[in-house]
């Protein structure tokens, strides 16, 4: 079948199950007083609809922070805003000021998954089409499987158009920004990753990397002549961008350290709920949230984190190639994603694990059937373009079997929790294989083998 | 080292394929569940909590069971299952009951039937889709005459909407199965002919008839079932009109009323209040054009087949002739039937897939056919939730099966003609007309059922356009019999 036709028909199968599992629940519905994330995007909506710029992260009488106050950076913010406009057109009730709290409707519920729809379509799928296209090795049908993986992927499906948030906007971005590297095109690669850094400020877990490699690059240019150029372009195309999304903030300097005050909330603990770092699993062992200060903790993830980053953005900067920035981002956001501090298990948008936060919004079924269908379609894509590791095939049904045993047994009453920490712990293990794999990977490059096979 | 015995490449796709299709269809659980819904759980409360004998009577909600008596007996069946999700669901009197549960179950119960469906998929070829009536007639390609005979009997007392295609089973395995031999060119051997064989055949057919009906035929309510299935008490049309000829009759009728009056030809107060277009189904006069009654729909519908059946009578071209004859039985039945349902014409559709992937002439018919009948159903979904499945489905179906198709006759040129290819493009304007302009302007209050009226004219052109050339080319095709590749 010619290339076209294949991937329209990958691109609509991502967007019939996006739509499918949108019809199912969202986080917090009908979950009063607090709701859950959507009735956050929709506080959001109205907040930036009715209130001035200078309100927006700050706590006043019309503008109540413990409400699902504003923590993402502005471009967030202007997106909400944009949706709010819309909104008004189709219903003011949907963000009226203070009334429009915990509103809940079918229409309402059509509109808010419709506007994540139209930003994937814009943003995410193009960019992961693209990426597929010019940058998988290997044959077309390879690369039509690939992007098939891509966009089915269970996780990012479940968290956007189930649990509800606009998580493909920043991936999406980001995934411009290295596709915008990988074409040599460093000035819109940097765009695009500050507006993905300006959207969810998650995306630190990426900017070392993206730093390295283009530094890394510039040195190799010469620092003295075209490098340094290449460099002084790149920082004024990154501070502009910071200054034209930050602009209505800089008229007074309390405003920029407000927001980051909310971006960073370094009051919380050191992480809440399960979360598979680190952190909540030694947790199981030594109670180091109560043991230590917070400024201890602080600490304590501050240097972990380096030290788990710092080899591999070492590396990058002194090999500024396209395949270690790809392990470099692997590896810099698991090593963020392990050690930092209040982190959230969506920061890892793995499927398998986030089974407790998933089972909480009453979407089992969809995330059952997406990960099965995902777990499937990956292990036979897998059998066909490469040799079969034995292993890993009887590594799927193991994953499946704990799954199950999550979802039927009844936990004992002396540890109510003891499953959803299991999974934790599980996870964490490995995330911690996984670190360590990645990180020798990148830093020894054994030979790669010329695995391409004459298959069409 | 090898898991296990590598399976061909055809046959790990189609598994995949089925896996996919029965993946989604979990996730649409949710999803807008029409009047069927309430309509089957009726069903299975009936045949759960009544006593066989008042079946055919209960009257308690509208949705009064007018499917043979096989298909009672499945929901019966299934009412066992039923009990152990949502006892309530059962309760007669609870019209309109949907719990969760209640819903889950009547998907699952959907989704499992579709295993029947994959396995008869498989039976057939080494990579194709589709029911037990493909399982018939895989049979039949199998020379497996008997399996093929029984499987339709039971498939006619499941749902009597299979008598559209009666005729042409009827008619091919009378020719082929009991006249044993043809001449060498083809046209039939009186003396071939096997008494045994009819007999059996009648015997098998009759016994299931017994089976099914048997119980109600002992309670003399034979006249009852049958008043329920066929309620010719409907009207002409429903209350969304099929594409069929019906429709453009209507249209035309009412564009002679119109007409008419504006010439000062006819007297607007004579003519009969149409109230065609509205939603309940209910007996109405046309105006201009002489009103069509249950006989004359029989008897066009007689018509429009008997050339097919004297066809194949005549030169049975084995199985793809009688593919080709049951195709056009569905087709003319639909086309020219009381009260059709637009969903009737799925059953055209399936075995015509299945001669499209043999013949570059039928790939072009098939896509057209199939195109424009999917887009009919359109209107059965309009919840505004559904917009993007319904439009993402259509646009998956149809590209591949024009890519795959198209792979298939890679040479040759163009499988459809520009007059086709403007006429399915045409969709798209029609589309966006229909469901997003149309609700906009001022006479979705006064004419709210224009929208449904374009896209069933429109679609009956191309249903007809189809049917035409499928009948040219079964009157032309050759006579001398293939060998089809099954063998």
């Amino acid at each position: 079948m010619e290339n076209w036709s294949l991937f329209s028909l990958c691109v609509l199968l991502g967007l019939t199950s996006r739509w499918a599992v949108s019809f199912h629940s969202y986080s917090g519905a009908g979950k009063p007083p607090m709701f859950g994330d959507y009735e956050a995007q929709r506080h959001w909506q109205e907040v930036t609809y009715n209130l001035p710029v200078h309100e927006w992260y700050f706590n006043t009488t019309n503008n109540d922070l413990n409400y699902w106050g504003l923590d993402y950076p502005p471009l967030t913010a202007y997106h909400s805003l944009v949706c709010a406009y819309v909104a008004k057109l189709l219903n003011p009730e949907w963000v009226e000021l203070h009334a429009s709290r915990g509103y809940e409707s079918h229409s309402h519920k059509l509109f808010m998954r419709a506007t994540v729809l139209f930003t994937d379509i814009l943003i995410y799928i193009p960019a992961v089409l693209l990426y597929c296209f010019y940058f998988c090795d290997g044959s077309s049908k390879q690369k039509v499987a690939t992007a098939l993986c891509i966009l089915l992927y269970p996780g990012l499906i479940l968290i956007d158009y189930g649990h509800f948030q606009y998580n493909s906007v920043s991936l999406g971005l980001a995934l411009w920004g290295i596709l915008g590297l990988g074409l040599g095109w460093d000035l819109f690669g940097s765009l695009a990753f500050t507006l993905a850094l300006n959207y969810k400020q998650m995306e630190l877990y990426h900017s070392l990397p993206f730093f390295c490699y283009l530094l890394g690059k510039c040195i190799k240019q010469g620092l003295i002549g075209r490098g340094f150029f290449q460099l002084a372009k790149i920082s004024l195309t990154v501070l502009v961008t910071f200054a034209l999304c930050w602009m209505p903030f800089l008229s007074d300097p309390k405003q920029p350290l407000q927001v980051l005050h909310r971006l960073f909330p370094f009051g919380r603990g050191l992480f809440e709920d399960k979360v598979a770092n680190t952190w909540c699993s030694l947790n199981v062992l030594i109670k180091i949230k109560t043991l230590l200060s917070r400024e201890t903790q602080l600490f304590l993830s501050f240097a972990l984190t380096l030290l788990f980053i710092l080899p591999s953005s070492l590396k990058l900067l002194s090999k500024p190639n396209l395949w270690q920035f790809k392990l470099a981002l692997v590896n810099s956001s698991l090593a963020f994603f392990l050690f930092s501090f209040q982190v959230h298990e969506k920061s890892i948008l793995l499927a398998a694990f986030m089974l407790p936060l998933l089972v909480k919004d009453g979407l089992l079924l969809p995330y059952v059937v997406t990960s099965l269908a995902f777990l499937f379609l990956s292990l036979y894509l897998l059998s066909h373009l490469t040799r079969t590791n034995e292993p890993l095939f009887w590594y799927f049904p193991f994953l499946v079997i704990s799954v199950a045993t999550f979802v039927w047994l009844e936990p004992p009453a002396k540890f109510p929790d003891l499953f959803p920490v299991l999974v934790s712990i599980l996870s964490f293990l490995h995330f911690l294989g996984f670190i360590i794999y990645f990180n020798l990977v990148q830093l020894m490059e054994p030979q790669r083998k010329k695995s391409q096979k004459k298959t069409n | 080292t090898v898991m296990a015995a590598p399976m061909t490449n055809d046959q790990s796709w189609f598994y995949a394929l089925a896996l996919g299709v029965s993946f989604l269809k979990c996730l649409l659980i949710n999803a807008y569940h029409s009047t069927d819904f309430e309509v089957h759980r009726n069903w299975l409360a009936l045949t759960h909590s009544l006593p066989v004998s008042q079946w055919y009577y209960e009257a308690t909600s509208e949705w009064t069971l007018d499917y043979p008596p096989l298909f009672a007996w499945f929901e019966y069946g299934l009412s066992h299952i039923a009990c152990f999700f949502d006892k309530e669901m059962l309760v007669v009197p609870n019209l309109n009951y949907a719990s969760p549960a209640t819903v889950l179950f009547q998907r699952l119960s959907v989704i499992v039937a579709d295993v029947v469906f994959f396995y008869a998929v498989k039976e057939y070829y080494n990579g194709f889709l589709f029911g037990v009536l493909l399982l018939s007639i895989a049979r039949h390609c199998q020379n497996r005459h008997f399996e093929g005979a029984f499987l339709f009997s039971v498939l006619l007392n499941l749902k009597h909407i299979y008598l559209y295609i009666a005729p042409a089973y009827g008619i091919y395995l009378l020719r082929c199965f009991c006249f044993t031999q043809s001449n060498a060119d083809g046209s039939l051997q009186w003396r071939s002919f096997s008494v045994v064989r009819l007999v059996i055949l009648g015997t098998i057919v009759l016994s299931t008839f017994a089976v099914s009906f048997g119980p109600f035929i002992a309670l003399g309510q034979l006249p009852q079932v049958l008043s329920r299935l066929f309620p010719f008490k409907r009207g002409l049309c429903h209350a969304y009109w099929a594409p069929n000829i019906w429709a453009l009759y209507n249209i035309a009728d009412k564009a002679f009323s119109i007409l008419g009056v504006k010439f000062r030809l006819l007297d607007i107060n004579k003519l009969p209040k149409a109230s065609m277009t509205g939603g309940l189904v209910q007996e109405f006069q046309h105006s201009v054009l002489p009103s069509v009654s249950p006989l004359a729909t029989l008897v066009c519908t007689l018509l429009s087949i008997l050339p097919a059946l004297f066809k194949i009578w005549h030169r049975p071209n084995g199985a793809r002739g009688f593919l080709r004859c049951l195709v056009i039985c569905a087709l003319g039945s639909f086309m020219f039937g009381w009260h059709v349902h637009e969903k009737a014409i799925m059953m055209a559709i399936l075995p015509l897939s299945l001669l499209a992937v043999d013949s570059r002439k039928d790939a072009g018919i098939f896509l057209m056919l199939s195109v424009t009948s999917h887009y009919s159903l359109f209107p059965l979904l309009f919840t505004t939730q559904e917009l993007p499945i319904k439009i993402f489905l259509m646009l998956l179906f149809t590209i591949f099966s024009l890519a795959s198709l198209k792979t298939l006759f890679r040479k040759g040129g163009a499988l459809l003609n520009p007059l086709e290819v403007t006429y399915l493009l045409g969709l798209i304007p029609l589309e966006l007309i229909c469901e997003f302009v149309y609700p906009l302007t001022v006479w979705q209050k006064t004419f709210p059922f224009l929208p449904l009226m374009l896209t069933s004219v429109y679609c009956a052109l191309g249903v007809t356009y189809a049917f035409i050339r499928l009948y040219i080319s079964l009157l032309t095709c050759s006579d001398t019999t293939k060998k089809t590749k099954m063998q």
